[in-house]
């Protein structure tokens, strides 16, 4: 086995070890036995002795949030790497185009107005997708720029505009249960993830996927300079649209879900890029198998360090500041 | 197989050159002479379709250019840009295969055909041994010869190099103008744009001497490469020698 393929086995062996962690450890634990004959039992659908109580937290209380965080920080790994090609720059994160922040925005409009946990949702993948198209529209109209540019520029100001929106709501908002609400969803968190949200959010991210893995080899011209890329036979243009519509896809569904979770997006992608090399297809599956593996560390770490729950957004950053500078200080200049 | 009529050339808004003519067949080399900022990469930009012609005729085997798709387009024009920066650590392999873009569907990963036209191409520009080496760990003489080779992997009947030997040590450049040579002699057409009159004459058969976009001469090197033109186009006295066997070579006049 060359040491590429070496790399996957050993990222896919630690995500199953993880995810069989995962369900045995918390509040109530459960052997890792229990948990095999529980699956045993559900795979053949005969039935098992094991009491009831084991096989609630396993199916309802923990595997939705398990396979909500593989399911995120996937979408965010798959999404960085995207941006982070297309962008021709190794520290993007998901949120360039403001997808995060116009989730938000449209999250804390569903808080303020008190609507249900899914009008909140559905606020929160629309506002993600309109932020991202106003961005897109505009930027694409600036012409006389470099369209790349034109596009990070208006990114970065629309999200300055949407961000001053939320503060202008917060300080609106009711302080005894609006506030702490907004709060809470801007942190991120997977503790109240229901089958139902997992229904909704999986479906979409690989909605998003899809076109990624099919485009996997032509992704990577986007990474040449555009006058390259035409040359050689690709409507940038084209291309990159449908790149930015997958990639904001899989973003706004994870983001709706789970809230703001920070970092995954930019740090999982340009560590399996130091891994296997920037070449999409070998990078692609990399990437989200770090980012399931990363982010269902952090959070089953939140949930068990403390006897409360520490917000994932809080220890993604506290894990993603040192580490992202330890790699910045060891990268020389290629990527 | 290149046909140019007449063409005014520019950015959006902005026309910076006009009225050149001129039709490049099969085989033959043109050298595209001019000071800087003179349009000649806008006017390579234009013949790639990278830029809207603003007016006259640019004809590809006498169709329209601008009625061709960027994938019809790029199977039979390859292009050199002027230099490249690498933004990541792709190998010299993988820039290669770039070329066959065109010749591979929208889903497609390359196929061993695709592979062996990389690897040949490699193997001709004396790049082999490269192969697997990351495109922004290579000297810059290497990269330039990696932008050759991505073009060559199109299969192009027609080269666009955009000052090829800008970077290159003096060894370089004559085996860039060396494997031009070559190329021409398999039947490719090339265009290319250079700072040095001297290559004109090692390996071009016309010269375009282009002045704030427009034509200034166009013909033979011996034709038109004259100290009257040169003086004209740079601003400095340069004489034009001939040589012992053959060929001539344009030695500038300094403190005279």
């Amino acid at each position: 086995m060359n040491s590429r393929a070496l790399t996957y086995v050993l990222a896919a062996g630690a995500l199953l070890g993880l995810t069989a962690l995962a369900f045995a450890v918390g509040r109530y634990p459960v052997s890792l036995g229990e948990i095999f004959s529980l699956l045993i039992a559900k795979v053949t659908g005969s039935s098992h002795s094991l009491p009831a109580n084991v096989e609630t937290v396993v199916m309802q209380v923990r595997g939705p949030r398990v396979l909500a965080a593989l399911v995120v920080g996937a979408a965010l790994a798959a999404a960085g790497t995207a941006y982070q090609g297309m962008f021709r720059n190794p520290l993007v994160s998901p949120d360039i185009l403001g997808v995060s922040t116009g989730a938000a925005l449209g999250a804390v409009l569903g808080i303020f107005f008190s609507q249900g946990i899914i009008f909140i949702q559905l606020f929160a993948f629309a506002g993600g997708l309109a932020a991202v198209g106003l961005v897109y529209w505009i930027g694409s109209r600036l012409r006389g720029h470099d369209p790349l540019l034109a596009l990070v520029l208006t990114g970065v100001v629309i999200g300055t505009l949407l961000g001053s929106a939320i503060a202008l709501l917060k300080y609106l908002a009711d302080p005894y249960n609006q506030l702490p609400a907004i709060t809470y969803w801007l942190l991120g968190s997977l503790a109240s993830i229901s089958p139902r949200d997992l229904g909704l959010a999986a479906p979409l991210a690989l909605l998003g996927l899809a076109p990624m893995l099919l485009l996997r080899w032509r992704m990577n011209l986007l990474a040449l300079p555009d006058d390259e890329a035409r040359a050689l036979g690709v409507d940038t243009r084209k291309l990159r649209t449908v790149v930015v519509t997958a990639a904001t896809l899989m973003t706004a569904a994870a983001v709706a879900v789970s809230g703001i979770i920070g970092w995954v997006g930019l740090l999982i992608p340009h560590a399996a890029r130091l891994l296997v090399g920037p070449d999409i297809g070998r990078l692609l599956p990399l990437a989200m198998l770090l980012g399931a593996a990363f982010l269902l560390a952090v959070d089953t770490l939140c949930r068990t360090i403390a006897t409360i729950e520490v917000p994932p957004g809080v220890l993604t950053a506290l894990i993603g500041t040192p580490f992202f500078l330890w790699l910045f200080a060891l990268a020389r200049r290629s990527w | 197989m290149l046909k140019v009529e007449s063409l005014a050339f520019g950015f959006p808004g902005r026309t910076i050159g006009r009225d050149v003519s001129f039709a490049l067949g099969a085989g033959e080399v043109m050298c595209v002479l001019g000071p800087n900022g003179g349009g000649k990469t806008t006017l390579f930009r234009t013949i790639l379709g990278l830029l809207a012609a603003h007016d006259g005729k640019l004809l590809l085997d006498e169709k329209p250019l601008a009625s061709l798709s960027r994938q019809e387009i790029a199977r039979s024009i390859g292009y050199v840009p002027q230099g490249h920066t690498g933004y990541f650590a792709y190998t010299v392999r993988d820039f290669g295969l770039r070329g066959r873009t065109a010749h591979m569907g929208i889903f497609s990963t390359p196929s061993k055909k695709d592979f062996e036209v990389a690897e040949r191409v490699l193997a001709s520009l004396g790049m082999a041994h490269l192969a697997g080496r990351p495109i922004t760990e290579v000297s810059g003489g290497e990269r330039q010869l990696a932008l050759v080779a991505r073009a060559l992997a199109q299969e192009p009947r027609l080269l666009v190099l955009d000052e090829p030997t800008a970077s290159l040590d003096f060894g370089n450049q004559v085996r860039v103008l060396e494997r031009i040579a070559g190329l021409a002699r398999t039947g490719i057409s090339i265009l290319f744009s250079s700072h040095a009159p001297d290559h004109a004459f090692l390996c071009a058969q016309r010269a375009l001497l282009l002045a704030e976009g427009r034509t200034l001469e166009i013909g033979t090197p011996r034709e038109v490469i004259r100290a009257d033109t040169l003086q004209r186009l740079y601003g400095v006295s340069v004489q034009v020698l001939p040589l012992a066997g053959g060929g001539h070579t344009c030695l500038p006049a300094i403190g005279k």
